[in-house]
């Protein structure tokens, strides 16, 4: 195996003292971010990439993806702790993770998601090793319909899975939908439900939405039901970590599907967001626990970042060797690439070897650094629970007025998130679920996009998504998922003997 | 404040050796009192984007200036977002914007109130080429060929894709249409690095991709360029893909496609602002312009290194909006209200 050898070749490159410095820096670094909400990877490594002209492309890279992978794993963290996602694609971490931490299981839930973000970082790494030629131009058979039918299925996979009535779902899910289309029409170029508002003209952010519909939602519950966590009586323990990897082999079933969704949405490109969802979506589907999904079940939090990280990590595949970016974040080390002079593309992998398999040897050892880093910090993100609401919340409410703010620079975005934390607040109580809203949101436009340029193609055919082998299977696919629940309760009937007679 | 006190924190933190050092600066001259905001009009990864943080990567190492700059994109509303918030910071000498086309076409095309007029012009940094591509497999050698597949073709059979709608990419199409007597299908995507993998992967039959947007695929091989949309031909003479340099690109024009289009990369500063930091800043440019990572840049995406400031500069621009005006109406891509 000759890229073995240029794996080994990589390790040596990397395994300087200096490198491994910047490894835990950039790790260090990355966590804080992935722990602000709104400060995010993509504004964490292009405040830094200025400063990285100076390095060697290699230490570059290292510092810059280290941090990556930093805010990768720092994103569960509040997630799990206040039901505040410091990253988009930790959003489907909190459905379970903050219910335990409710439940006194924090610790759990922080190792659970650290190790699996882990797990999923490796697998994707371990299918860059092997197979990235050949994943390189699988991408390339995604046209618009292909995209489009890879949305369709995210959306169908996540649909009729919560407790809520299904009219609530899709009520939330088209309110979504209405929020993504404000802002720029891609297709167009018009402006769309901007209502001559300069404000509006960037639409929603996700972010922002998100912050609020959580963040700000979540005290606002939080305040009313009395003014305390209810987390607050776990105690530290500091052999946390090992019991709970005692547990984790267990789920390998929905680990292996988790991370294999992963590499899928993160090649693709779809990103490291909806492979989140789906990967919930379908773990709930799969599970005997399904039932008790959202109360507190590991397994609802080992299936997000399992496959979050999967897909950030082969995310990084499509920049390197076609020059497109999977994901925000790897659009800015794009632009760190062709400021270094190392030209993205498919001779990357040809010319300049030292840095391709430095960077791959790289996410090996940042991913294993930084297993080490967070889950010895696992019993001090914990205890911050212990801290008085009065105290804590506050200090809640200015990082998030703060991370809104960092999204664009722009004060009316701390506006907006007051306005969807109380929105968030009735929504709670009103019994509408989140998750469909939010999964509107972040994907309703690309989704959107994708739809309409396919018909630009086929000129107004919807033939477009039966057209090839690959993009009728993901539809038939998603229809599947779509129908599941009445398909399996007929399969039920069928099978029981009231039906037979 | 808030962004620039985190961004010193993590300077800080990454090295020590690389925290800002006070160093040259003309005496007595103005200079910016507080961090200069860049604001880019677009989102990141893309051309004006990777330009911006170049510049403020070439202005941190060789130390070009006291204060720090910061790099914020704004891209809402076709960049629109960006440009409002340079016409709303009046005699604010702290804040420049790099443009695109979209400086012309956005105002054009959505009615969001905004003129290049707004603003004081600084510098025209380069233009960026465009490149008529095709997918290295398709039969098509050079533009004659391509035009007479395309007339040989029902209307909209083929199809052309670009960065953004009514912007510069439809802008071409549109005239290209014009001058075959053909319509082609117009397939608008978010970047111009998804533009040309689009092609690679033959979901779309040509682009006008800038040079530094398809130029990996080309050394690839997997594209094919045919005319470059400029007066002259490109002044790149070393090899790129195979025998083939940037200079081997003949003129679209030369080949019977009488288009030309070239855009601008230019810096604005907020209106009512002191000629002192204008002129500051044209300095600080011309510096920028000197180092060698700038001269790669330029080398790397087959830029047009034309420089122009102060009155010529403003001129340049007038006409060139003129031309958009007119170019966008022929097009119907005024907006309606």
């Amino acid at each position: 195996m000759e890229s073995i050898g240029d794996l080994l070749n990589g390790f040596a490159v990397v395994l300087s003292w200096q490198n491994l410095l910047y490894m835990v820096i950039g790790i260090v670094l990355g966590v804080i971010i992935g722990v602000l909400p709104g400060l995010g990877g993509a504004n964490g490594v292009a405040i830094l990439l200025p400063l990285t002209f100076s390095m060697s492309p290699t230490s570059a890279i290292i510092l810059l993806s280290c941090i990556y992978w930093g805010a990768l794993f720092g994103g569960a963290i509040t997630s799990i702790l206040f039901n505040i996602p410091g990253e988009p694609w930790s959003v489907a971490t909190t459905f379970d993770g903050h219910p335990m931490a409710q439940k006194g299981q924090a610790g759990e839930a922080l190792t659970a998601a650290f190790t699996s973000s882990f797990v999923g970082a490796l697998f994707a790494v371990i299918v860059i090793t092997l197979a990235a030629p050949l994943v390189a131009s699988f991408a390339l058979q995604f046209g618009p319909a292909e995209k489009f039918s890879v949305f369709f299925l995210a959306f169908c996979s996540f649909v009729g899975m919560g407790k809520e009535p299904p009219t609530k779902t899709i009520a939330a899910m088209m309110l979504g939908f209405a929020l993504a289309a404000v802002g720029t029409d891609t297709v167009t170029g018009q402006l769309r439900l901007t209502f001559g508002s300069t404000e509006l003209l960037g639409g929603f952010d996700f972010l922002i939405a998100v912050i609020g519909l959580f963040g700000i939602g979540e005290i606002l519950l939080t305040m009313e039901e009395g003014l305390s966590f209810k987390g607050k009586a776990a105690g530290i323990n500091p052999a946390v970590v090992l019991q709970t990897w005692k547990e984790l082999p267990r789920y390998w079933m929905t680990s292996l599907r988790s991370c294999l969704i992963g590499c899928w949405m993160g090649i693709t490109p779809a990103g490291a967001t909806p492979a989140s969802f789906m990967s919930y979506g379908i773990a709930k589907r799969a599970s005997k626990n399904g039932d008790k999904f959202g109360t507190g079940e590991i397994e609802g939090v080992i299936a997000p970042e399992t496959a979050a990280h999967a897909a950030g990590t082969s995310a990084l595949l499509p920049m390197l060797s076609l020059g497109v970016p999977g994901s925000p974040t790897a659009a800015v080390l794009l632009g760190g690439l062709l400021i270094w002079g190392l030209q993205p593309g498919p001779l990357l992998f040809v010319e300049q070897k030292e840095f391709v398999w430095g960077l791959i040897a790289s996410m090996y050892l940042g991913n294993i650094v930084g297993l080490v880093v967070v889950l010895t910090m696992v019993p001090f993100f914990a205890a911050i629970l212990r801290v008085p609401f009065a105290i804590i919340a506050p200090v809640i409410l200015v990082i998030c007025a703060i991370g809104a703010y960092t999204v664009h620079n722009n004060s009316f975005d701390v506006v907006m998130m007051l306005v969807f934390g109380v929105a968030g607040y009735f929504l709670k109580k009103c019994n509408y679920p989140m998750a469909p809203l939010v999964l509107a949101i972040v994907l309703g436009d690309k989704a959107e996009e994708a739809f309409r340029q396919s018909l630009l193609i086929s000129q107004g055919s919807l033939g477009v998504f039966w057209s090839s082998g690959l993009v009728a299977t993901i539809m038939s696919l998603g229809l599947i998922a779509l129908f599941w629940p009445f398909l399996s309760n007929l399969y039920g009937r069928i099978l029981t003997p009231a039906f037979r007679k | 404040m808030i962004d620039s006190l985190r961004f010193r924190a993590l300077a800080f933190a990454v090295s020590a050796a690389m925290v800002a050092s006070l160093g040259v600066a003309p005496a007595g001259a103005w200079e910016p009192t507080r961090n200069v905001e860049f604001i880019v009009p677009a989102g990141t990864g893309g051309g004006a984007d990777q330009m911006a943080r170049m510049i403020q990567g070439i202005v941190a190492k060789h130390n070009l200036m006291k204060q720090t700059m910061v790099v914020i994109n704004k891209a809402g509303g076709a960049g629109g977002e960006g440009f409002l918030d340079v016409k709303g910071a009046k005699a604010n000498p702290n804040k420049l914007v790099i443009t695109l086309s979209n400086l012309f076409t956005t105002p054009l095309a959505t009615g969001i109130p905004f003129s290049w007029k707004d603003m004081t012009p600084v510098a025209m940094l380069a233009l960026d080429e465009f490149v008529l591509w095709v997918n290295a497999d398709s039969p098509y050698k050079t533009v004659q060929e391509y035009v007479a597949a395309i007339k040989a073709a029902p209307d909209g059979q083929f199809k052309m894709g670009g960065t953004g709608s009514k912007q510069e990419d439809q802008i071409i199409t549109v005239a290209l249409e014009k001058a075959i007597g053909k319509k082609m299908t117009y397939v608008p995507y978010k970047g111009g690095g998804e533009v040309a993998v689009q092609l690679v992967g033959k979901h779309i039959d040509s682009t006008v991709n800038n040079p530094i947007e398809a130029v990996a695929q080309w050394r690839a091989g997997k594209l094919r360029p045919l005319c470059v949309f400029d007066s002259k031909t490109l002044p790149y003479p070393d090899k790129i893909a195979g025998d083939k340099s940037w200079a081997d690109i003949p003129t679209c024009k030369s080949q019977g496609l009488d288009i030309e289009y070239v855009m601008l990369r230019g810096v604005f500063m907020p209106a009512g602002v002191p000629k002192e930091a204008v002129d500051y800043y044209v300095e600080l440019f011309k510096k920028v312009r000197a180092t060698p990572e700038w001269a790669q840049l330029m080398k790397d995406g087959a830029f047009n290194t034309s420089f122009m400031t102060g009155a010529d500069y403003a001129k340049w621009v007038e006409n060139e909006d003129k031309r958009h005006r007119d170019l966008m109406k022929e097009a119907g891509f005024l907006a309606t209200n």
